[in-house]
């Protein structure tokens, strides 16, 4: 099989079996290109983790179009970012079309009911989470406070609260 | 205006801006969709992170998916889709090309460190946003710190918590 379609197959493979999205996806990423493909080594491996973590939009698209380009060029790069999302997106289109055509059904309706509040629970441990890692000293707590104030108070737009962020970071390291 | 070219530079805007995992982008959608343009309410946006979590794959990719495929059909799924990681193919591809050696960009350090503090204000605000959908009762806010805990101190996954709360949801409809 080529390259390309062989890059495709292995992220494909990623995206389908990989709840809980982003980081929950590296340990197989790691797995299928760093010992069964031997795409990377160890240590690229987390250059290419560091980099999809710096840069915009998921983790998963990142690191598969980061080391599709690595291995297959322009159209591996294709093919990882394709592979990865491809099955999510057949999953969803079909999830979609049934939850909608029932969204008046009163079983649903219940069903829908008693997830929210645990939605709103899991955002807020992601929220945790990243906390854990991203508050490690004052001045990092001084701009989460800032920005929190600006967005529910201020009401600014949250990419304004991002860019705004960068800037303090800039200033404060 | 509801145009379907409209929803997708909206999400090509949100995939430019999401720093730090798919859920730093839930706030960015919630703005842009939700609040601004108003073409989901908010409880339907809670639905729609849930069902994004039950399905493999990054959440951020399946939520784009599912609200483009709710606005526009499945021309709009593959738009929303497709807005919300193609400024990451397009960035990611140009670093591979160029070979920047990201860690030794001293003030791109500088731009993160203060970026990741923002993430936990961004989440928070929505959290906030989001919760006041919520009916202010005994047992819907304990189900929500009772999810809190369990993820945070006991790290059960996300999809048992999905289930477990739509199957009560199902049998205890007189009381959600």
């Amino acid at each position: 099989m080529s390259i390309i379609g062989k890059i495709f197959l292995t992220f494909m493979k990623i995206g389908a079996f990989s709840f809980g999205g982003g980081l929950a996806m590296l340990p197989l990423i790691e797995k299928e290109i760093v010992y069964r493909n031997n795409w990377v080594t160890p240590d690229q491996f987390v250059d290419i983790i560091a980099i999809s973590q710096m840069t915009p939009g998921p983790i998963a698209i990142n690191t598969s179009t980061f080391c599709g380009y690595k291995v297959g060029g322009l159209l591996g790069a294709l093919a990882g970012s394709v592979g990865v999302a491809i099955v999510s997106f057949c999953l969803i289109t079909i999830l979609a079309k049934h939850i909608i055509k029932r969204k008046d059904n009163p079983s649903m309706k219940a069903v829908f009911k008693g997830i929210r509040p645990a939605v709103v629970g899991l955002i807020l441990s992601a929220a945790i989470s990243v906390g854990k890692t991203a508050l490690v000293d004052v001045k990092s707590i001084i701009i989460c406070l800032i920005i929190f104030f600006m967005l529910v108070r201020l009401k600014i737009h949250p990419i304004l609260g991002i860019i705004g962020a960068a800037i303090m970071g800039i200033i404060l390291y | 205006m509801k145009s379907i070219l409209k929803m997708f530079f909206i999400f090509m805007k949100i995939g430019t801006f999401t720093l730090g995992g798919g859920y730093a982008m839930i706030p960015l959608i919630e703005e842009e969709i939700v609040q601004k343009n108003q073409w989901i309410g908010q409880e339907e946006f809670i639905d729609i992170i849930a069902i994004s979590q039950t399905i493999p794959g990054a959440m951020a990719i399946n939520t784009s998916t599912y609200i483009g495929y709710r606005l526009f059909g499945f021309k709009g799924a593959v738009l929303g889709c497709v807005g919300t990681i193609l400024p990451s193919i397009i960035i990611m591809i140009g670093i591979a090309v160029y070979f920047i050696k990201f860690q030794e960009v001293e003030i791109l350090k500088t731009v993160f460190k203060g970026i990741r503090p923002a993430v936990v204000a961004l989440i928070c605000s929505a959290v906030l946003r989001l919760s006041k959908t919520l009916p202010r009762k005994f047992l819907h806010l304990s189900w929500m710190l009772l999810t809190v805990i369990c993820i945070t101190f006991f790290q059960i996954h996300p999809i048992w918590i999905i289930i477990i709360s739509g199957t009560m949801g199902f049998y205890l409809k007189e009381y959600v």
